[in-house]
């Protein structure tokens, strides 16, 4: 095949340099990660306790025991995640409106907005667990109002959604006032440019923070295990007593992280997007 | 003679900074006004209290005889009548071309897409922008994006249009095109007031023009009185360092 434009040329010198470059940072790259990786694989065997953690915490039989049950419990974790997600867009995006409300009557609801972001976002997220989780349940309602899955997703969407709120309050500000005078040059209401040009921006801008919030949401239902719930980490704790062994924390662990490294990956690809568009 | 524009003694401070002092000026129905002066003279926000994006502190500027400054006024009727385009074209970027075009009709004139299809496209085709209706404001060159803007301004079919150096943003070879959208509509009768640094564009198409000094209008006349035999030093002193 003859092919002579000047892409099929042979490569300049500059493009041989830089290939010999990065074929030398390759090796050297893969060179230190296997001595970094063979230091440790012959020196932690090497700790008086390695064998009593091996035992405890990588314990292959219980394991295999345990893994499928907390598979299993994980299935409530995603179910808490997924019915807690879209309320805590709405209650976030509800909230940081209500935040930038310029109208005197409405002086109120902006106030409330306040209070509850900087409530919200002052407490441990634990707290907030306990105090609802807890606490509603204790005024003696009748089932099916005194679950724990109620109220310890409750807990968890008024502390995101408080989180949320102040992301996308960040990415109202962050549209240039120029946005919401060309808008309203045109006649349009407050109402429209917030709705049509503003929002519709500020989100977009946005959605990396949100999706850091999300894989952080996943994380934290965990958390609901205090008040009740038998999700993926209390079902570890039953098995760690009945087994007498750490090994399905480590099961736990895993499962979680299969979930989390891919959306944080995903994330930071959206911010790494973003950032380029900006340019 | 009935001025569609009246504006009397108009001020405006921000903070401190007293940017107009006391305009006066009047425009009639289908009259071109420029407005030259040097940057801070007070172009762009006697621009911007006309449309009632800038609140004014004294004066009163009247719309076909009505006060639209009066303190409390819903300014949203009235920007409806009065068109702006800005020096940074403001393009709404998460939007097409069209659909930019076409947000202020369909929540104000409660128009739809469909309704609104025909009379876009026209005008789109008349600025020769009828193959970029699609793109979006980043898939535009300066040029394009400004004529956009114009064509934005003029869907809503205001009674007056304010320009805001409209081309002062642009590369050289893209503001002649920019200026042929003017001239047509220029060629529609509409009544604008253009603030500007082209002064050849000034001479051949104005009726009218005023040179602003530090938030006064020094003066004004037909473009032959103040290019050829501006009164005041100046006048004589600025047109010296911008022709």
């Amino acid at each position: 095949m003859t092919d002579n434009s000047p892409k099929a040329a042979l490569p300049g010198r500059r493009a041989v340099y830089e290939a010999e470059l990065r074929k030398r940072s390759m090796r050297i790259a893969v060179l230190s990660t296997l001595a970094v990786v063979a230091a440790i694989a012959i020196l932690v065997p090497l700790a008086p306790g390695w064998d009593a953690v091996k035992r405890s915490f990588f314990n292959g039989g219980v394991f295999a025991k345990t893994f499928p049950g907390l598979l299993n419990a994980f299935l409530l974790d995603i179910a808490i995640f997924a019915w807690s997600l879209p309320l805590i867009a709405i209650v976030g995006l509800l909230v940081a409106i209500c935040r930038d409300i310029q109208r005197p009557a409405l002086y109120p609801l902006r106030l409330f907005a306040m209070i509850y972001t900087d409530v919200f976002r002052g407490l441990p997220v634990i707290l907030v667990i306990y105090l609802i989780g807890f606490g509603i349940p204790g005024l003696g309602l009748p089932r099916p109002w005194n679950s724990p899955y109620i109220w310890g997703s409750l807990a968890l969407i008024l502390v995101y959604a408080a989180y949320v709120a102040e992301v996308i309050r960040s990415g109202i500000e962050s549209i240039h006032q120029s946005q919401r005078s060309a808008a309203l040059s045109l006649g349009l209401s407050t109402t429209d440019t917030m709705r049509y040009v503003i929002l519709p921006q500020a989100l977009r801008n946005v959605v990396p923070a949100n999706m850091n919030l999300v894989v952080a949401l996943q994380k934290d239902v965990a958390l609901l295990s205090f008040v009740g719930p038998v999700e993926i980490f209390r079902q570890a704790g039953v098995y760690k007593s009945l087994y007498a062994n750490f090994t399905p924390y480590v099961g736990a662990a895993i499962i979680f992280l299969i979930i989390t490294i891919p959306a944080t990956r995903y994330a930071d690809y959206l911010m790494h997007k973003r950032r380029r568009q900006q340019q | 003679m009935n001025a569609l524009l009246r504006l009397t003694n108009v001020q405006k401070a921000f903070g401190e900074n007293q940017v107009l002092r006391g305009i006066d000026l009047e425009v009639a129905r289908g009259e071109m006004v420029c407005l030259i002066g040097a940057s801070g003279s007070g172009k762009s926000t006697l621009l911007r209290t006309i449309n009632l994006l800038e609140p004014i502190d004294d004066g009163e500027i009247r719309l076909d005889g009505v006060d639209i400054s009066e303190p409390g006024l819903d300014p949203q009727p009235v920007r409806k009548r009065i068109g702006l385009v800005f020096q940074s074209y403001n393009l709404f970027p998460h939007m097409t071309a069209m659909d930019n075009v076409m947000l202020a009709p369909r929540r104000l004139k409660g128009l739809s897409k469909a309704d609104l299809a025909e009379p876009v496209t026209a005008l789109f085709e008349r600025f020769g922008l009828a193959d970029r209706m699609g793109h979006y404001p980043d898939q535009l060159s300066g040029g394009q994006q400004q004529r956009v803007a114009i064509i934005r301004a003029l869907a809503m079919q205001p009674e007056v249009l304010l320009f805001d150096e409209i081309t002062s943003a642009l590369d050289p070879e893209l503001v002649a095109e920019v200026l042929d959208v003017l001239r047509a509509v220029r060629a529609e009768g509409i009544t604008m007031i253009l603030a500007t640094h082209e002064m050849g564009f000034a001479r051949e198409l104005a009726d009218k023009v005023c040179f602003l000094d530090r938030g006064q209008i020094l003066e004004a006349g037909t473009p032959e009185q103040l290019f050829d035999a501006p009164k005041e030093a100046r006048t004589r002193q600025f047109l010296s360092q911008v022709l």
